[in-house]
């Protein structure tokens, strides 16, 4: 033992103090095979450890580490935790001593017995005491080996280290230039990224100090031992950019940028890095990112599309379609359709972008999708391929009529009638849109193929009652029938009609042959086939008539603009409705709430169909008694409202110059009822007489009729009425805005230019005092309609306005302080009129408005004094008057001393 | 001479305030131009001010005149000449002051003002000086005083 010992020191001593190297190995061999013990080393060594002098220091830790590195497998945990705490120690030591500190942890980092909590301590040494970037390449080198050790053997303790790991690691790292140390830094990164490290908030900055080698450009030099190469070097990073969909919001933008790069090989780089990341984000949860990847990529596409071709060079676009296909078109395949939306993604965005690389993209990908169809038995993957299908078959702006598609027609057409079969309702949804993507391109469905389309929707019509199928197949139906009528006039609506005629079919599914019928009632053709059908419908319940009223009131409106059809509704269809209105409106009251709602519906397809003033209506005297029976009695207030509505509309088309006898039938009686419902406080009908004042006062008001003025001046009596001031208010509104479903220029409404103009000039003074006597509520609705009046071209309402506003303004009411912004901008304005009476109006009113609460008014303070700095250059001395007067005050207003 | 202050002019002597300008035919004519005249300019000055110690006007007190406004409007340049109540009136500054004031607020930017006192030239250097109006008019007590001078009477 002794004589051991002796040999242990003489080796220590020659290594120390001789420089003898090679005693390192036989010291380590020495301890391999238990001729000396570790302690016993340490022992040895105690001297020079402890040397004054950093190089015999050094020289001792050096044979410390070299020992180690070759013995460290038999190592207790015990002796390691206390090397670890002698090395950690070391870390602070001088710099000759820092790399064999480092070889000497490494060797330990690589021990199978590492004592709990000793990988923490370790790391937090290192990042603490050392800066990576200063030390020599080798020891470099050693620091990320002691991080992957580390990785692969304490990785939950790393973990605990949280965000301060990756700190760690990036300021290590930040800087390296080496490309073996390159390599080992990439693989540490992806580690990170790979093993789920939490990165916090050092999310940017992990990716910075990697993205800042992207692209790489190496060329290794000619006598390089470890013989790394470029490609190596560029995987490995891609591998780390591409790891985490953290990366993604940074990582598009530098790969946009650097695709502008001059550099060839850096373009490629760039591009299959963007490739593989856009399979990594999609399959991502943010959409931000992913639409941000695809119209990257579509753009890359689009731009590989255009460029030149040589007669000799390779078509870059196909080359790259080759990449994408080649990486996509498997996840199709893939037993568990997992990644089939982000690919089907990138590829439909790939195809999108030219149509060059749509036919690319098609002919590979499309035969694929069918046979994947005809392979799966499982009616969800065949759903989700059937949608992917229609991803492709969607006719685009850049689809041509010799599209690649026509080649694979049948077999398309095959699948999808084979989808219409199955007995899911999703699958069948899908095969409908995709039936409708085929049906709008020319070429893509024979004939017979049409036929047998509508043959399938006919029977989805009356067969399926889930409501999402039947909207499909109604949708697609409306669809198909404007480019293939021929085939629903001979088929489906023969069928349909057989079905609703039958009588022995139930409701629901009347209703929906009802519904369908409408859809599909675009055209002129098909219009007149349909309707009838749709006209005899109504023998049926009241629901039903409903129906079919709405479904007319569709075909209505779709075809507002052919003549064709205006005129079938004219000959056919109104004089029909008409008769079910009259006859509707004499069985009134005792019929319950259904009835009100089928009259509604009566009502408004009536009024839509008046498509012009010439289409005569039967029996108008007839109908306007019942309409205004109606809106006087009936209580359902939908019903008054519309009767009432439908009643002003019939009024407005009466022929001008007629004798107001003829125009208004019953004006006396109108007037005479309206009056005495009127009048009568107590009455139940008098919202109802009301209300039929309203629309009658505006119908005429549109057409300039003498009898309006009468009728308005009603509507201002009305205002001071306890229980319909509010509405008469209200009322004004509607008399000045424009009405949606009557009284409009689109249902050929007679409606004179300016008859707003004509209103205000008229009527201004009595709004104006119906704007001092009413109350609070009231002035509220009046308010709008007076800034409205100032706001009106015409010069004499303008001025009959602000004369009426001032001495309003002397005493604003409460509600004006709302209106402040409104009414400044509009009276300033006012002061550079042409006509002077009004600048010296409206300058008086702003004069006026300075007496306001200061605190209402004051913001507006500087507005106004810029604004009168105008008008005091004005060339009418009694403007200029006005002018000097206003501004005086509210120069006054808030400044010291003033008010 | 307790409490209050004294007043420097305690009974000055009144005029006579001329009618309101009479309308004329052109004043109502829409293409007639109207130039801003010396009247103009002595209406809004003799109407509008009062005198800092007395309710009465500047022209009842015969601070200005209309002949000692004169007025061009196509030249944009207005001269007023003010005779303070009392020769060397500590209030002359003041008046000055409000007239000046008053002139800004009223005219339109093109004007170029000319105000002078027939009595003291160093009343007429301080008007004259466009910073220091600026300035007097920064001191809010100032200000205050001002403001009240151009408070019309009747409210």
């Amino acid at each position: 033992m002794a004589a051991d010992n002796s040999v242990l020191l003489g080796l220590v001593e020659e290594f120390v103090s001789g420089q003898v190297d090679s005693k390192a190995a036989e010291t380590s061999t020495g301890v391999k095979n238990g001729q000396f013990t570790i302690l016993q080393l340490v022992e040895a060594l105690g001297v020079s450890l402890s040397s004054s002098q950093p190089q015999t220091r050094g020289r001792g830790v050096q044979l410390l580490s070299q020992v180690l590195q070759e013995c460290y497998s038999s190592l207790s945990e015990r002796e390691v935790e206390v090397l670890l705490a002698f090395y950690e120690n070391r870390l602070k030591d001088h710099y000759v001593i820092i790399p064999h500190v480092l070889q000497g942890l490494k060797a330990l980092t690589k021990c199978s017995v590492l004592p709990p909590g000793s990988a923490v301590s370790v790391l937090k040494s290192i990042f603490q005491d050392i800066h990576v970037q200063s030390l020599m390449l080798a020891e470099r080198s050693c620091v990320y080996n002691i991080l992957i050790s580390l990785m692969e053997s304490k990785e939950e303790e790393l973990k605990g280290l949280g965000a301060d790991f990756i700190f760690g690691f990036v300021q290590s790292v930040d800087g390296e230039r080496d490309p073996r140390n390159l390599l080992l830094a990439f693989q540490v990164a992806r580690n990170i990224i790979q093993r789920g490290y939490d990165l916090g908030k050092f999310v940017e900055e992990l990716f910075e100090v990697m993205s800042c080698y992207f692209p790489i450009d190496f060329s290794p030099p000619p006598s390089d031992p470890r013989g790394i190469t470029q490609e190596e070097l560029v995987l490995s990073l891609r591998a780390v950019l591409t790891g985490t969909s953290q990366f993604a919001e940074f990582l598009l933008p530098l790969i946009i940028e650097k695709l502008d790069s001059d550099i060839q090989s850096a373009k490629v780089d760039s591009l299959q890095t963007l490739f593989v990341s856009c399979v990594q984000v999609s399959q991502t949860a943010s959409e931000r990112v992913e639409s941000a990847g695809l119209s990257a990529l579509s753009a890359l596409v689009s731009c590989l599309s255009r460029s030149v071709l040589n007669s000799d060079s390779e078509d870059v676009l196909q080359v790259f379609l080759s990449l994408v296909l080649k990486d996509c078109q498997h996840h199709l395949c893939e037993p568990d359709l997992k990644l089939v939306w982000p690919s089907a993604k990138l590829l439909q965005a790939a195809a999108g972008a030219s149509y060059r690389a749509s036919l690319i993209v098609s002919a590979a990908i499309i035969p694929a999708l069918l046979e994947q169809y005809n392979n799966r038995t499982q009616c969800a993957h065949r759903r989700t391929l059937l949608e992917v299908l229609q991803g492709f078959v969607q006719p685009t702006a850049l689809s041509r009529p010799d599209s690649v598609l026509v080649a694979f027609q049948q077999s398309l057409c095959g699948v999808v009638f084979s989808a219409l079969t199955e007995s899911s309702a999703g699958l069948q949804v899908t095969a409908t849109r995709v039936l409708s993507a085929l049906g709008q391109q020319p070429g893509l469905m024979a004939q017979t193929d049409v036929e047998k389309a509508v043959d399938h929707l006919s029977r989805l019509i009356l067969e399926e009652d889930d409501p999402k199928l039947s909207s499909a197949v109604v949708e697609c139906s409306g669809s198909l029938a404007h480019l293939h009528p021929k085939a629903f006039i001979s088929r489906l609506i023969p069928r349909l009609k057989e079905e609703i005629l039958s009588g022995q079919s139930d409701a629901a599914v009347r209703q929906r042959c009802v519904t369908a019928l409408a859809s599909v009632s675009s055209l002129p053709s098909v219009v007149q086939e349909s309707a009838p059908v749709l006209l005899q419908v109504c023998g049926f319940s009241v629901e039903e008539v409903a129906a079919v009223c709405i479904s007319l009131q569709k075909i209505a409106e779709h075809a507002r603009d052919s003549e064709e059809i205006g005129r079938f509704f004219h000959d056919i269809i109104i004089p029909h409705l008409l008769g079910l209105c009259l006859q509707a409106a004499l069985q009134t009251r005792d019929a319950g709430q259904p009835s009100e709602r089928k009259k509604q519906h009566l009502w408004d397809s009536t009024c839509h169909s008046f498509t012009s003033p010439q289409v005569e209506i039967p029996e108008i005297d007839r109908l306007l008694l019942q309409l205004e029976d109606l809106s006087c009695t009936c209580t359902h207030l939908f019903s008054f409202t519309s009767a009432a509505k439908c009643f002003a509309g019939l009024v407005n088309k009466r022929p001008a110059g007629t004798h107001r006898i003829y125009l208004l039938p019953q004006s006396h009686a109108l007037n005479f009822v309206i009056s005495v419902e009127l009048e009568n406080t107590s009455s139940a009908q008098r919202t109802q007489a009301f209300t039929l004042l309203l629309w009658v006062s505006k119908a005429l008001l549109l057409r300039y009729h003498p009898l309006s003025t009468a009728l308005t001046d009603q509507l201002f009596a009305l205002l001071s009425d306890p229980a319909l001031g509010s509405q008469a208010a209200d009322g004004f509104g509607v008399l000045m805005s424009d009405c949606l479903d009557v009284l409009n220029r689109g249902c050929h409404a007679d409606v004179r230019i300016m008859y707003r103009q004509r209103f205000f000039a008229e009527n201004s003074t009595k709004l104006v005092q119906g704007f001092n006597s009413a109350e609070q509520v009231k002035v509220n609705e009046l308010l709008p309609l007076l800034l409205e009046a100032l706001s009106c071209a015409d010069q004499a309402v303008q001025l009959s306005t602000l004369s009426c506003l001032q001495p309003v303004l002397l005493e604003p009411p409460e509600a004006l302080r709302n209106q402040l912004e409104a009414l400044f901008s509009r009276l300033l304005a006012l002061t550079t009129s042409p006509a002077m009476k009004v600048r010296i109006a409206s300058l008086q009113c702003v004069h006026a408005l300075s007496r306001l609460p200061e605190h209402t008014v004051l913001p507006f303070r500087a507005r106004v004094l810029k604004a009168l700095a105008v008008p005091l250059d004005d060339k009418k001395r009694l403007v200029r008057k006005e002018a000097v007067a206003a501004r005086a005050e509210w120069f006054l207003l808030g400044s010291p001393g003033g008010r | 001479m307790s409490g209050g202050t004294r007043l420097e002019n305690a009974n000055p002597l009144i005029f006579q305030r001329s009618g309101e300008r009479l309308l004329t035919a052109t004043d109502e004519d829409e293409d007639v131009a109207d130039p801003i005249d010396d009247r103009e300019i002595f209406d809004i000055l003799s109407k509008s001010i009062n005198d800092p110690e007395h309710p009465l006007s500047l022209e009842e007190l015969n601070v200005v005149e209309q002949m000692r406004v004169n007025v061009n409007d196509r030249e944009s340049m207005v001269s007023v000449e003010f005779t303070p109540t009392i020769p060397h009136c500590s209030m002359a500054t003041l008046i000055g002051l409000s007239i000046k004031v008053k002139l800004l607020r009223s005219l339109p930017d093109r004007f170029k003002v000319s105000l002078v006192s027939s009595q003291t030239h160093l009343i007429n250097k301080q008007l004259a000086d466009k910073e220091r109006v600026a300035a007097a008019l920064e001191n809010s007590q100032l200000l205050e005083v001002v403001n009240q001078c151009l408070s019309t009477r009747t409210m």
